[in-house]
């Protein structure tokens, strides 16, 4: 067998990855399983994740409570099959995940904590203090190091998908330290790549975060799902757009505004801090564009005040909220309320799949933040992605796996190596030798503002055509972006001008997709139709690659038990 | 009035150029509220699009950005510029690492580390999920909590001088991560992880200088790991010796 030959390659080692990784080894020692990542596992971002996860762990609690929270907080339009799928299943990851070591915080009777959370009608959320996504990364990545059929190939960028017979026969990589691309065959391949944050100029998700996976299944012509519903959380640090949790609300945290008053009375009488994310962070952009914002050196923000919680309640349960605060505001929150305002950071988007993570293209899977089954519809329920990332990475892990061991050895003749050759040429001779006068911090940059300007919590018609015309515009200037940096070896110039070429390419079809629905719901709100619209847009965006560019196809939403309903908190 | 700047000192390394590292000087507009990963991209984006470095998270998780910041390994993401004295800022890569490219530095070794230290939960009988999570409480919790909240950004290698002599010393972190399984209730693994640590470049190569436990941005406290590892160790063999074979 070839060196870089496998049974089942995972791309992106977070939450998502890992869990598909050691679900398909478990599944048979025999199989030869590689973790593909740009970075070391242990830098991908699930370890910014910080409140918890979800599962139906106490007596008080049930799978049919969770669910319909899940749809509701969807705005009707998650697959209620698939969301019942994983509310029966979390539990079990969370106790798999406290038997292989995750340090969970716990009840004075030693069992696990939970905590409340944002549209989650009870405490269901399970955590570890307030930094729960580093805990999961670490414990599931150490938990990898004892099966001896997980590879990995850390520092490895994966640029594109080998297809052949409409089958996924590996993929094409930047090895950084080698600086040589190189085809890794695979019968199954699994994307874990995450979101596409990056898309965004204000956004907690880190730099690695620019839609690798999304791009990769839509360039080998597997649907993107529902692309125009992108979450903005409403608690972020002004300047950075550094993520303060969810928690800080669930343990009791205020919202106020310039005048000290808790104006979310007046948007989410019920649920106050508790309400969900979409409807939260318009709430403060209300204020803020009512006049009601703090003024600061970034903008007007509002104030999150945890100061009645006392040292003791921060320090146990929201010690890097106070971390975060002391080192990138130069303040204390146990004495000064936190300046905060909305910012992206998730993407229910993505890469369709059913609830096995299957993409419907042979050998191709995805699971986590990259794929769309869909659990989170319109708007995603805080803590419900880190559990969304076992459940899923598991059922894919296991599914890619026997779906690899259901096939006859890679041979030899396997045409990968002549795909890559293709994809060698076209990143070396092409990009790499390119001397054009664009600048790629700039064409970024414009991409970013054009996102945050027209594609963000309020939308438009007008606003998202305006949209589609500059990012096709900067789609034809990124041709004439130039690589400065001409060494092949751990060239970040390049890996940077290849993650923009992706995330132009699904700014399009966010844009796109956002135009087509003529309707309010969920996180998606357009201004010039700020109603639901049942009757016409109760189903799922699928944007399709074609000649001339994404195209739109609709697929109806599964409605089970759960009749679209009046979404009041 | 004229735009404040900094002067940035960066070692360069290019090996696809030239074997010979060399320092280059960049002038840059300053601000308030940079820190210095900001003054890195900014030099990336508008200035130098060869200078190579790692970064994510910049909120000092993600344990990618490390680099000595005018000598003192430090998160390029958490240290503001307005916090540092000397001009100009010298920033090279973690010491005691092969530098790969620029700031880039090979961190396979402790990779290697990390696997030889057998950082997982180690059961002799699986329990049955059914069966539910194991108890602990809090306090039990707190037994290893520390210790697990290293985020394997190298600094305490970089700081610790017998890392620097013999880079077959285990080393602080992966020492720090064994101790964090010991401690845990749910590890029955000390029978094989104990022996992986004692050996000749382990634990008791440590002459307890305690700079790691200085650099720690996570407060693990290595150097206090270690020397309750010792001890540990050292009861562990005391026992084997003292008690018959049955009684162990």
């Amino acid at each position: 067998m070839d060196r870089l030959a496998y049974d089942v390659v995972i791309v992106g080692g977070g939450a998502a990855g890992l869990r598909a990784a050691i679900a398909a080894a478990e599944t048979s020692p025999s199989l030869r399983i590689a973790i593909v990542s740009k970075v070391y596992p242990m830098r991908s971002h699930t370890v910014s994740a910080e409140g918890g996860t979800a599962a139906v762990m106490r007596d008080y609690d049930s799978f049919d409570q969770h669910a319909f929270d899940t749809v509701k907080g969807s705005d009707y339009l998650a697959d209620q099959d698939a969301v019942e799928f994983f509310v029966r299943r979390a539990p079990a990851e969370v106790v798999q995940m406290d038997h292989w070591g995750c340090p969970w915080s716990r009840e004075p009777d030693g069992r696990l904590a939970v905590r409340a959370f944002g549209g989650m009608s009870v405490k269901r959320t399970v955590f570890a203090a307030d930094k729960v996504g580093f805990h999961m990364l670490h414990t599931l990545f150490q938990t990898t190091l004892k099966y001896e059929n997980i590879e990995r190939l850390d520092e490895w960028f994966v640029t594109s998908l080998l297809v052949e017979g409409g089958k996924v026969g590996g993929v094409a990589a930047l090895d950084l330290k080698s600086g040589t691309i190189e085809a890794i065959a695979a019968k199954a391949v699994i994307l874990c790549t995450g979101g596409a944050g990056r898309i965004y100029e204000f956004t907690t998700n880190g730099w690695i975060k620019t839609g690798d996976g999304m791009a990769l299944a839509y360039r080998a012509g597997v649907p993107l799902k529902d692309m125009e519903f992108l979450q903005f959380h409403p608690t972020c640090l002004p300047g950075t757009g550094i993520l303060i949790t969810e928690a800080a609300r669930g343990e009791g945290g205020y919202l106020v505004n310039k005048d000290g008053d808790r104006f979310l009375k007046r948007y989410v009488p019920e649920k106050m801090e508790l309400g969900p994310r979409d409807i939260l962070s318009r709430a403060l952009m209300t204020e803020i564009h009512e006049g009601r914002g703090i003024e600061g050196p970034y903008g007007p923000h509002l104030h999150l005040d945890l100061r009645h919680l006392g040292e003791e309640v921060i320090n146990r349960k929201l010690p890097m909220v106070r971390e975060l605060v002391e080192e990138y505001v130069g303040l204390n929150p146990i004495e000064k309320p936190i300046p905060v305002r909305p910012g992206q950071h998730y993407i229910m988007g993505g890469v369709h799949t059913d609830v096995h993570g299957f993409t419907g293209m042979p050998g191709l899977y995805a699971a986590g933040e990259v794929a769309c089954v869909s659990i989170n519809g319109a708007n995603r329920l805080g803590s419900n992605s880190l559990s969304e990332c076992l459940v899923f990475g598991a059922e894919a892990g296991r599914f890619a796996a026997s779906y690899a061991m259901s096939l006859p050895p890679i041979s030899a003749s396997n045409p990968v190596t002549t795909l890559a050759k293709v994809e060698e040429k076209r990143i070396f001779d092409g990009l790499l030798k390119r001397e054009g006068g664009e600048s790629l911090a700039a064409v970024r940059y414009e991409m970013q503002q054009t996102a945050e300007t027209h594609i963000g919590i309020y939308r438009s018609g007008t606003g998202l055509e305006k949209a589609m015309n500059v990012i096709r515009d900067l789609r034809k200037r990124f041709e004439l972006v130039g690589v400065r940096d001409k060494d092949p070896f751990f060239n970040t110039e390049l890996t940077s001008t290849l993650e923009l070429d992706f995330m132009l390419e699904l700014a399009e079809i966010i844009a796109l997709s956002a135009l087509a629905r003529k309707e309010s719901r969920g996180a998606h709100y357009r201004t010039d139709f700020p109603k639901r619209d049942d009757a016409n847009f109760l189903h799922h965006s699928m944007a399709v690659r074609t000649a001339t560019g994404p195209t739109l196809e609709t697929r109806p939403a599964t409605i089970t038990k759960w009749q679209p309903a009046a979404r009041a908190y | 009035m004229a735009e404040k700047t900094i002067r940035l000192r960066i070692l360069r390394y290019r090996p696809e150029r030239s074997e010979e590292t060399f320092y280059q000087v960049y002038t840059i507009p300053y601000r308030d509220d940079m820190v210095v990963l900001d003054a890195l991209n900014f030099i990336k984006d508008h200035v130098d699009p060869t200078l190579t470095f790692r970064w994510s998270c910049r909120m000092g998780i993600c344990g990618s950005c490390g680099a000595n910041i005018d000598g003192v390994p430090r998160l390029t993401c958490a240290v503001f510029l307005r916090s540092l004295r000397r001009r100009p800022v010298t920033i090279d890569p973690l010491a005691n690492f092969p530098i790969l490219k620029d700031l880039v530095v090979d961190i396979d070794d402790f990779m290697e580390k990390l696997v030889s230290v057998k950082p997982y939960i180690i059961r002799e009988k699986e329990r049955p999920l059914e069966r539910g999570e194991f108890r602990q409480t809090p306090e039990d919790v707190e037994m290893f909590r520390q210790q697990s909240l290293c985020i394997n950004c190298m600094l305490c290698y970089s700081a610790c001088p017998v890392y620097g002599h013999d880079d077959q010393f285990l080393g602080p972190a992966a020492s720090a991560l064994a101790f964090r399984y010991l401690k845990d209730s749910r590890d029955q693994g000390a029978d094989e992880r104990v022996p992986a640590i004692s050996t000749k470049h382990g634990i008791w190569q440590c002459t307890l200088v305690g700079e790691c436990s200085v650099v720690c941005p996570k407060h693990v406290d290595p150097a206090g790991a270690i020397q309750q590892l010792k001890a540990l160790a050292a009861a562990k063999t005391m026992k084997a010796m003292l008690l018959p074979l049955a009684s162990r």
